[in-house]
């Protein structure tokens, strides 16, 4: 045992993971989370590609997991971290504690569909994110529109915010392609008469069991077009019509849907911004966390004593933030050890 | 020699070997983003012209790097450069400026 203190910030699965692999190498853990509860946006999902497990199997798992040594600070957002001889003040609350190492595992945000405006969402009914589509699944087990009727036709939206240098978000999320095939399944599964379509530009099943999902998908009969939605609007009886190119035949087309589910990507958490700059940490390209050394110290910043684990690094799958947050775990330790 | 009314087809496969990359490489020097398309098909679906013709800008820009340069250049024409198509474009494609290009290809050919 030490009576070394590592301060966690975020109770996300990276920072819940990187919170009991830290207590099991012997360390005291405080962990801030600024939400009431623990789970970050997989506590807001109901299922996980690729075996479509309950998110919270995963979430109970990890908080049953955290022992005596992780000391929990729930609804406790951190906006300034101070340095005092070598070792850390973390201030939340109007509260000040102190820790010999940290680990930001913040997160992300997802991208505001608002700010595709001409994809209509804000301004039509029935134009959802793949958020709130989770969160019609784990409450009602299928789509509703605002009528209370099940969608006949949907229409799926890959890379919303994502690979799209007009909303300054060129880069890929990642997650969102073997997303929009497991949600095409699931409104399937619970409606079976339901039209399914998946507008994309590069289906990317990078994973293990993403390519099978796919194929799923195609078995059940979800219609893929390859074209990336220009504009959405709205016809009579609350029904909407959208607009893509057909790529693979080179004409426009429309069709009219009931309900447009936009994939959101992974944005860097703008509320961080200042805990960032207080650390010292300058933001990658993409406005996320810059590591250290993207392929050998994944989990180091610049900063020394400061580790990353998790999506504030870049998007991220549930696999992705473990594995960062056992490799940040090992680095603290290392760190400390030396220290 | 006897003709028996028979003769070889025209090829109907993209020989990449004896493609025409003038016209291609022309545009990657004097507009880089001509480079840049990911063939998502935005400047199509908002194209006004291709609301009432079948002019494609992706595709157009498809046959340039195929070689097909005259069917391009017969294309490029179709545009009334209302500009819609770089508004939409994710990857910032400099969408007018490539027609101007092909239509000044076009006047040097």
């Amino acid at each position: 045992m030490t009576n070394k203190t590592v301060a966690i910030i975020g109770g996300g699965i990276a920072g819940l993971e990187t919170s009991i692999q830290l207590e099991k190498l012997g360390y005291n853990v405080s962990l801030f989370e600024k939400d009431q509860t623990l789970g970050g946006h997989a506590a807001k999902w109901d299922r996980l590609f690729p075996n479509r497990r309950h998110a919270t199997e995963v979430i109970e798992s990890l908080t049953k997991s955290i022992g005596k040594n992780i000391q929990l600070n729930l609804a406790s957002p951190v906006n300034k971290i101070n340095r005092e001889n070598g070792s850390f003040v973390i201030e939340t609350n109007g509260k000040s504690q102190k820790a010999d190492a940290i680990v930001l595992a913040t997160g992300f945000e997802l991208f505001p569909a608002s700010k595709k405006e001409e994809y209509g969402y804000g301004i039509f009914e029935n134009v959802i994110t793949s958020a709130e589509l989770e969160s019609m699944f784990s409450s009602n087990g299928k789509p509703l529109m605002t009528n209370g009727k099940a969608p006949e036709k949907v229409a799926i939206i890959h890379c919303v915010g994502s690979r799209d240098e007009k909303v300054n978000r060129p880069y890929c999320s990642k997650v969102c392609c073997v997303t929009a095939v497991k949600q095409a399944i699931e409104i399937k599964e619970a409606l079976p008469n339901t039209e399914v379509y998946c507008f994309y530009m590069d289906l990317r099943m990078f994973g293990p069991g993403y390519e099978e999902l796919y194929k799923e998908a195609q078995v059940k009969g979800v219609i893929f077009i390859r074209g990336r939605l220009s504009e959405t609007s709205e016809l009579e009886g609350n029904r909407l019509l959208i607009k893509s190119e057909d790529t693979l035949s080179s004409k426009p087309l429309k069709m009219s849907v009931d309900m447009v589910v936009l994939m959101v990507g992974m944005s860097p958490l703008s509320s961080t911004d200042n805990l960032l700059k207080n650390l010292n940490l300058e933001p990658n390209h993409d406005g996320f966390v810059q590591v250290k050394d993207y392929h050998l110290m994944p989990t180091h910043t610049e900063t020394d004593g400061v580790f990353v684990a998790g999506a504030c690094t870049g998007p991220n799958n549930i696999t992705d933030s473990v594995n960062a947050a056992r490799s940040a775990a090992i680095e603290v330790h290392k760190y400390l050890i030396s220290k | 020699m006897v003709n028996f009314g028979f003769s070889p087809l025209p090829a109907h496969i993209q020989d990449i070997d004896i493609a025409d990359q003038s016209l291609s490489i022309n545009l990657a020097l004097n507009e880089p983003s001509f480079n840049l398309c990911i063939a998502c098909g935005s400047c199509t679906a908002t194209c006004t012209a291709g609301s009432f013709t079948n002019f494609s800008f992706r595709q157009m820009c498809h046959h340039i790097r195929r070689g097909e340069n005259q069917f391009a250049i017969k294309e490029s024409e179709k545009c009334m450069l209302c500009g819609k198509c770089t508004l939409a474009c994710p990857r910032n494609v400099n969408t007018r400026n490539i027609i101007g290009l092909v239509r000044k290809a076009n006047q040097n050919i």
